[in-house]
């Protein structure tokens, strides 16, 4: 049963992919950094090389933590729905299987946000 | 002579057969299944709509007599609040925050209240749970006016009050309330009335309203204090119709207990996600702080529920699912939505601030595990910042959770330094949600919350910019767009509380009334 009704009951969904104008939703949180107090919703267009998003977009919106400019790329840690995920700058999102609303996080070992506090 | 003659006027047992019971009828002209369209499909079954127990007897001409009683006070003090200046009598112009909170974000639940118990009230076929459902149709909307009413002195001089009924079909915190109310009305009559009859009226009330009534009285603020009062028989009538409701659906037939379980379960979950609004208000907004959210919570939902949930074991219910998750975030929830609201302060329509010194201590001592560890070095880190000139205000839209729509602020159980991050796949799409409750909601009736309203989504569709507004146009600013779209006044209604002109106006004019110069 997909909903309680008195009738036949059948939607689109709101946010499909052909509503975002040619973009795909990702969403990217960086861990141990509540500072941002929630993770972010992007809408990218699918044909964007992953280094730009890196490169040109994280810092506009991590910039403001101390933490970020220490961020060293190579050593962050990546994962995708929760698993272990493997980035690679040169390749777009649609390469890479990024598909739309699918969510990233990232680790940075050895930057816990404020004096520590996941902050 | 010896004509019989009848008694002149009834008792108060007959007026009450009367004009309650003595008003319906079997349908002939129509069925009664189409008179009554919404009486079963949620699979609910009553066999016997006589055995409704009405614990107040009341009728209507008594109701109206009553409530009227009440208006006519609350209005002479509500006239004398006006006339004396109250709003300059509250502790500090950072509490008129809280009230906009108020009437923002629950006063139009009244109003959708009366909507839901009216329609409820309708739907049912039984005539006792009709009238009761239609009385209390009409003390919401009563308590929808007086709300408004009492709010509408702080509209002439204070910033974040002049659009609410706009805003709650746009701004994107008020999505929260706005979506569990709107869950509600679109469920069944039944559902409706252990969601808010049951879980919100009885089991989660006090959480509401004693936090803002107590909060107004310790701030100096009485007309809010009396709207509190004027609402208080009422809703001691509601919680008694709200206990009522699920003894009656559960004596009536064995197949009901799951179904009114699930509804329990999610409600309770619904409800309290949406309290984390008002555990922030207790915890950061008010100056005279009255106790802290752990504390109500324990008070108000571990004792008092705790007994209640004792007296329907003998339904064989069960307390509400994930309570022992709900005990590990008390100690960090209302920290956690402050830091929301204070990134998200340009796009909101009240004021935050960091906490004074004082204020920190006193949080440090009511939140020994968490806030020192966790909270006060991003606060502290937030301040000086600020004083450099370097306020953080976050500009990127945050992610939502699908189900309760409030950003993915809450952490793991057990764990407060890692969101807490769930998602579900579903017919070629992922839904992603901030816990185990908000996820199994969604899965029992996906249907239903794939059309979710998302704020933030929503944005960028680009539905939430005004008529003949180009995103596309060279410098487009979306948040300005956004704002328009609002109606949110930038530079007055939104961002810190410190430089803000209600906190210039209110040390003016209070300067006016203390001071000779």
């Amino acid at each position: 049963m997909g909903v309680a009704a008195i009738k036949e009951y059948t939607f689109e969904p709101a946010d499909r992919l052909e509503n975002f104008h040619g973009n795909q939703l990702l969403y990217i949180g960086w861990d141990q950094h509540l500072l941002f107090a929630a993770p972010f919703c992007l809408p990218m267009p699918p044909a964007m090389r992953f280094g730009d998003i890196v490169e040109k977009v994280l810092p506009g919106i991590y910039g403001y933590h101390p933490d970020f400019a220490q961020i060293d790329w190579s050593k962050v840690e990546w994962l995708k729905s929760g698993q272990p995920w493997q980035a690679d700058f040169d390749k777009t999102l649609a390469e890479l299987g990024l598909k739309h609303k699918d969510a990233l996080r990232f680790r940075t070992p050895g930057l816990n946000g404020i004096k520590g506090s996941a902050s | 002579m010896d004509m019989k003659v009848s008694k002149k006027k009834l008792g108060l047992k007959e007026k009450y057969q009367h004009m309650t019971r003595g008003l319906g009828w079997e349908t002939t002209y129509q069925s009664m299944d189409e008179v009554f369209p919404y009486a079963k499909y949620e699979g609910i079954k009553i066999h016997d709509w006589d055995k409704w127990e009405d614990p107040f007897r009341l009728t209507m001409d008594s109701y109206w007599k009553y409530q009227a009683e009440k208006e006519r006070k609350f209005y002479a003090i509500i006239d004398a609040h006006a006339q004396n200046n109250g709003h300059l009598s509250v502790t500090d112009a950072r509490y008129i925050n809280a009230v906009k909170l108020f009437l923002n974000g629950i006063s139009p639940l009244e109003y959708m209240a009366h909507r839901g118990f009216a329609h409820a009230g309708r739907q049912f076929p039984g005539v006792g749970p009709r009238v009761a459902c239609l009385m209390q149709s009409l003390d919401e909307i009563r308590h929808a006016q007086t709300q408004i009413h009492s709010l509408s002195n702080y509209n002439k001089y204070y910033n974040g009050f002049h659009e609410y009924r706009h805003m709650l079909e746009r701004v994107w915190y008020l999505s929260v309330p706005r979506s569990f109310f709107d869950d509600a009305i679109t469920a069944g009559p039944f559902e409706f009335m252990v969601a808010i009859g049951f879980s919100f009226e009885y089991v989660l009330t006090n959480l509401l309203f004693v936090p803002f009534v107590s909060g107004a009285a310790y701030n100096g603020d009485m007309g809010t204090m009396t709207f509190g009062f004027s609402a208080q028989s009422d809703e001691a009538r509601h919680m008694t119709l709200g206990l009522e409701v699920i003894k009656f659906i559960l004596e009536q037939d064995p197949d009901n207990l799951p179904i009114v379980q699930q509804w329990i379960d999610k409600w309770t979950w619904r409800g309290y996600r949406v309290l984390t609004l008002v555990g922030m208000m207790m915890d950061y907004m008010l100056p005279k702080r009255i106790m802290s959210w752990k504390e109500a919570w324990e008070v108000y939902f571990e004792e008092n529920g705790g007994a209640l949930f004792k007296d329907l074991a003998r339904y064989g219910i069960r307390p509400p699912k994930w309570l022992d998750q709900i005990e590990k975030d008390k100690d960090h929830i209302s920290h956690q939505a402050w830091a929301v609201f204070y990134n998200y302060a340009a796009a909101c329509n009240f004021h935050t601030w960091i906490p004074t010194d004082d204020e920190m201590d006193w949080l440090s001592q009511k939140y020994p595990n968490s806030f020192d560890k966790y909270y006060r070095p991003r606060l502290e880190f937030w301040r000086e910042e600020a004083k450099k000139g370097n306020r953080f205000y976050n500009k990127t839209l945050p992610m939502l959770c699908q189900t309760c729509q409030i950003p993915m602020l809450f952490t793991e159980p057990g764990d407060p330094t890692q969101i807490c991050y769930r998602e579900v796949d579903y017919k070629d799409n992922k839904y992603h949600f901030c816990s185990d409750g908000c996820k199994e909601i969604f899965e029992h009736e996906p249907e239903k919350y794939i059309q979710s309203w998302l704020p933030v989504h929503q944005i960028y569709q680009g539905n939430c910019f005004n008529e003949g507004v180009d995103p596309t146009a060279e410098g487009f600013d979306p948040l300005a767009a956004v704002l328009d779209y609002y109606h949110l006044n930038f530079g007055r209604d939104n961002l810190d509380f410190e430089g803000s002109e209600d906190q210039k106006n209110f040390d003016a004019w209070r300067g006016m009334a203390t001071k000779n110069t």
